[in-house]
């Protein structure tokens, strides 16, 4: 192997191996920021030793035997209680009594469940209410995801000088809060699983809904999103908003490829080419959604999104889709997390449901809405919904308005030809 | 991207031999790694080519051809589909696959990138294979 390409296999297993790494160590020095600094310290030993000794049978095992024994280090050096040393020496001579692979694999294989329910610490730890919500998001791809400053940087378009402050600053809240590295119990997990979820559901959104940006890392954060989402329904089967999330995002995922043109414009979801959609995810969604729905959650915010994507999924044109049973959930969205963005696309649903003066009636209820004093969308909905009533002058103006309002230039493009189609 | 994780069969698989327990262990651990890293898009285990049948098409005729079937490495015995964001991401998860590296060594895997339909340009049969495709999903 070319030292290169050594490299190369050496940041594969790291994006593998790095969260249970953070999360094992975490559990041992009760801190993340000095867990993911050991685990670091774990891959600079490899990248030092593998390229010329040769990349080890079980890479995740030498990696995680070589940071828990940094954590030692680390602990000795603090000169941590007794009590705790000895507890800690008796890992730590399990560890270096027993050096056959073979040996570290049944270690593994004993430990898998231990690792699952320290990844889960890592990420409720990781999104934590204390931090923002721009440090929980940086915080959780760094230590969760495995991305490196830079390319978390290159997603959110920011300097990577403001990612790694950012990331620096959230481990000293975490460490200056005293949060404890934990699953959190009964009442408290709810609300914190919540929090979790807006996080997975925020990185998800950040590559999905910009224009703009990177082009390699924006999908990359969609991914990273689901695969996270996908992990979070491996730890946590019996809950069922995470089923939800996950069926969201592989529904909306699913329509990925469809949603820009070959020129890059964007394509509207009734105008999209449904051929386009990605019929596995979309296979992945609906039974995430059935299983969010078999633990009593289909009536959860992401499980009622879920299954208003899915009522697109299901329809094979865009003229089949069922807008009396979207309209339907739109209603129960409007109950369980009311907004006036939920209120604005049950104006749509209605709109299609049971004409055009029946949405519009909604539409106006809004117009003097705070929130969306900004949101072209508003009079987007507006000018479409005038347009089929054949108002077209007004329609006209609230097209022009909306392309004004708008800061993505290939909205304003698509808005204002609109404006010019409607005569 | 995704990858395809092919296995190849053997003569045990061709036989329908079920692999030893340890083994059968392996493989379930390795695909409960897979899922718990949340990568485990699809998969499947093929039954034995034998129970199947080939049609074969030479100088315009078509003959149907039964089993048996000689090359076993030339038949498939599963699959699994898996996104990665890079080719030594996919090259990560098959040197893990068991097979490969157990005192089971008999055996192979092959790693392929299925083509995105948008690879194949557009054409008119590719828009009516296109249209097909998004059937009616429930």
């Amino acid at each position: 192997m070319t030292a290169a390409a050594t490299h190369d296999a050496i940041t594969a297993v790291w994006r593998n191996e790095s969260a249970k790494l953070i999360a094992t160590v975490a559990r041992m020095v009760r801190d993340v920021g000095l867990a993911e600094e050991l685990a670091q310290d774990a891959l600079l030993a490899a990248l030092e030793h593998w390229p010329t000794r040769g990349v080890p049978d079980n890479p995740g095992a030498w990696l995680m035997t070589t940071a828990k024994n940094r954590a030692l280090d680390q602990l000795r050096a603090n000169s941590l209680h007794a009590r705790k040393h000895e507890q800690l020496g008796q890992d730590m001579e399990a560890l270096q009594t027993h050096v056959e692979p073979d040996f570290v694999d049944a270690l593994d294989a004993a430990r898998q469940d231990d690792i699952g329910d320290d990844l889960l610490r890592l990420i409720f730890t990781a999104c934590h209410p204390v931090l923002s919500t721009e440090a929980r998001v940086a915080l959780t791809l760094r230590l969760l995801g495995g991305l490196a400053t830079d390319e978390i940087a290159r997603a959110f378009l920011v300097p990577e000088a403001t990612i790694a402050q950012r990331i620096v600053r959230a481990k000293r809240t975490l460490a200056a809060a005293k949060v404890p590295f934990e699953v959190p119990r009964a009442d408290a997990l709810a609300p914190r699983l919540a929090s979790v979820l807006e996080v997975v559901y925020l990185i998800f959104n950040e590559g999905y809904s910009a224009t703009a940006g990177d082009d390699w890392m924006r999908p990359a954060l969609c991914e990273e999103a689901l695969r996270l989402g996908r992990v979070l329904a491996g730890l946590a089967p019996q809950a069922p908003e995470v089923h939800g999330l996950v069926a969201l995002m592989e529904l909306q995922a699913s329509r990925t490829r469809a949603r820009v043109d070959a020129q890059g414009r964007p394509v509207l979801l009734l105008e999209q080419d449904r051929s386009r959609w990605d019929a596995l995810l979309i296979r992945r969604g609906l039974t995430a959604l059935e299983r969010a729905a078999a633990l009593g959650g289909a009536r959860g915010p992401y499980a009622l999104q879920a299954a208003l994507a899915a009522c697109h999924a299901r329809a094979r044109t865009a003229a089949a889709t069922d807008w009396k049973r979207i309209v339907a959930l739109y209603n129960a969205l409007a109950q369980v997390a009311p907004s006036p963005v939920v209120e604005l696309n049950r104006a749509v649903a209605v709109g299609m449901a049971f004409g055009a003066a029946a949405g519009l009636e909604i539409v106006d209820a809004l117009n003097l809405e705070p929130a969306l004093v900004h949101y072209h969308w508003l009079p987007s909905v507006r000018g479409d919904l005038l347009s089929k009533l054949g108002r077209h002058d007004e329609a006209r103006v609230e097209f022009e308005r909306a392309a004004g309002m708008t800061s993505n230039q290939r909205e304003r493009e698509m808005l204002l030809a609109r404006a010019q189609r409607t005569a | 991207m995704r990858f395809m994780i092919i296995v190849k069969g053997t003569s045990d698989t061709e036989s329908s031999v079920l692999p030893e327990d340890a083994l059968v262990a392996l493989m379930a651990a390795y695909h409960e790694a897979l899922a718990n890293a949340g990568v485990r898009l699809d998969g499947a285990g093929l039954q034995p080519a034998s129970q199947g049948w080939r049609i074969r098409s030479k100088a315009g005729k078509r003959g149907v051809v039964d089993a048996p079937f000689i090359k076993a490495v030339e038949l498939l015995a599963g699959y699994t589909l898996i996104p990665v964001r890079v080719n030594e991401d996919a090259n990560e998860w098959a040197r893990r696959f068991p097979s490969s590296h157990s005192e089971w060594a008999d055996g192979e895997i092959a790693l392929r990138q299925p083509y995105e339909r948008d690879d194949f340009g557009s054409s008119q049969s590719v828009e009516r294979i296109r249209e097909r495709e998004a059937a009616p999903r429930t």
